[in-house]
């Protein structure tokens, strides 16, 4: 009954194939991932976030669709129905409807009240993935985002794609 | 986002990268992963369902907890009501729109504010150069 998820590689490398671009080369980490045990409940953390769907604030700039490494910073106190999306790679009519589709803001919210969830950091980081070179989330979009996220003193990051 | 989550994580700070695609999420190989069979640009749940986005991100973030091996995905539940759209999503060809290096604003509005807030400094965008 149910069907297999979807294999994305394999459907945008032929895509790229019958474009005649050249083959995108997809990240692929095989050495083990590095381990930070959490020692808190839940209910005890302060929550970051970081996500690709190209949100961004009214107000604020939006994201371009050529390699963009730049992120936004969304205070999590932001009015829902301030928050758009920029982005070129996915359809975005139901994130628009309701952007907790990609960016979790009223449900997280809604965890804090309920206990479930100690506290959420003062912003939640946006950017629009899809970017090209991995060279440039590793060294330039990742050590930035980190650099927030520390500062920010966050005992637990969750991270959303699109 | 699995390169993102690496960092992170080996900065000090717990992570645990959703995803609704399993072959990008399994390459990209985050520490700790949930994966939800959803179509690509519904990662944490439906429209205006609220119930339903509170019930995954509560079992998502339960696997801070029963995720104890680097490297494991948590494997979601949640079905979408039918799976037509799995057979739409192999056979679409690129949807992609073109590469502008413009800020692409979904209203004219927000140009108009964005533009009017770029005359003081815009506090809350850290752009790259």
């Amino acid at each position: 009954m149910s069907q297999p998820p979807v294999e994305y590689i394999r459907r945008i490398t032929d895509n790229y194939a019958k474009l005649g671009y050249k083959a995108y080369q997809w990240v692929n980490n095989p050495e083990v991932p590095p381990w930070t045990p959490l020692r808190k409940l839940l209910s005890q953390c302060k929550l970051g976030l970081v996500a690709s769907g190209g949100l961004y604030v009214t107000g604020q700039v939006a994201f371009h669709f050529k390699d963009d490494t730049s992120f936004r910073a969304i205070p999590t106190t932001v009015k829902t129905t301030d928050l758009r999306t920029a982005h070129f790679a996915y359809d975005q009519t139901d994130a628009r409807k309701d952007p907790n589709v990609v960016f979790p803001i009223d449900t997280l919210r809604r965890l804090v009240k309920e206990g479930a969830v100690g506290s959420l950091a003062e912003n939640f980081y946006t950017f629009m993935g899809g970017i090209y070179s991995s060279r440039r989330v590793a060294d330039d979009l990742a050590p930035r985002l980190t650099e927030r996220l520390v500062a920010d003193e966050v005992d637990v990051a969750l991270l959303v794609p699109v | 986002m699995g390169l993102i989550a690496r960092q992170i994580e080996a900065a000090g700070i717990s992570t645990l990268c959703m995803g609704s695609a399993l072959d990008i999420l399994k390459a990209g190989n985050p520490p700790r992963a949930a994966f939800l069979d959803y179509p690509l640009g519904h990662t944490t749940g439906k429209p205006n369902q609220p119930d339903l986005q509170r019930e995954i991100m509560l079992q998502t973030l339960e696997g801070f907890t029963s995720l104890t091996v680097p490297g494991q995905i948590k494997m979601l539940p949640f079905r979408w009501d039918d799976e037509d759209w799995k057979r739409t999503a192999m056979s679409e060809g690129d949807n992609r729109t073109p590469r502008h290096d413009t800020p692409q604003y979904q209203t004219e509005e927000d140009r108009t504010r964005a533009e009017a807030n770029a005359a003081v400094t815009c506090e809350v965008c850290e752009l790259s150069d």
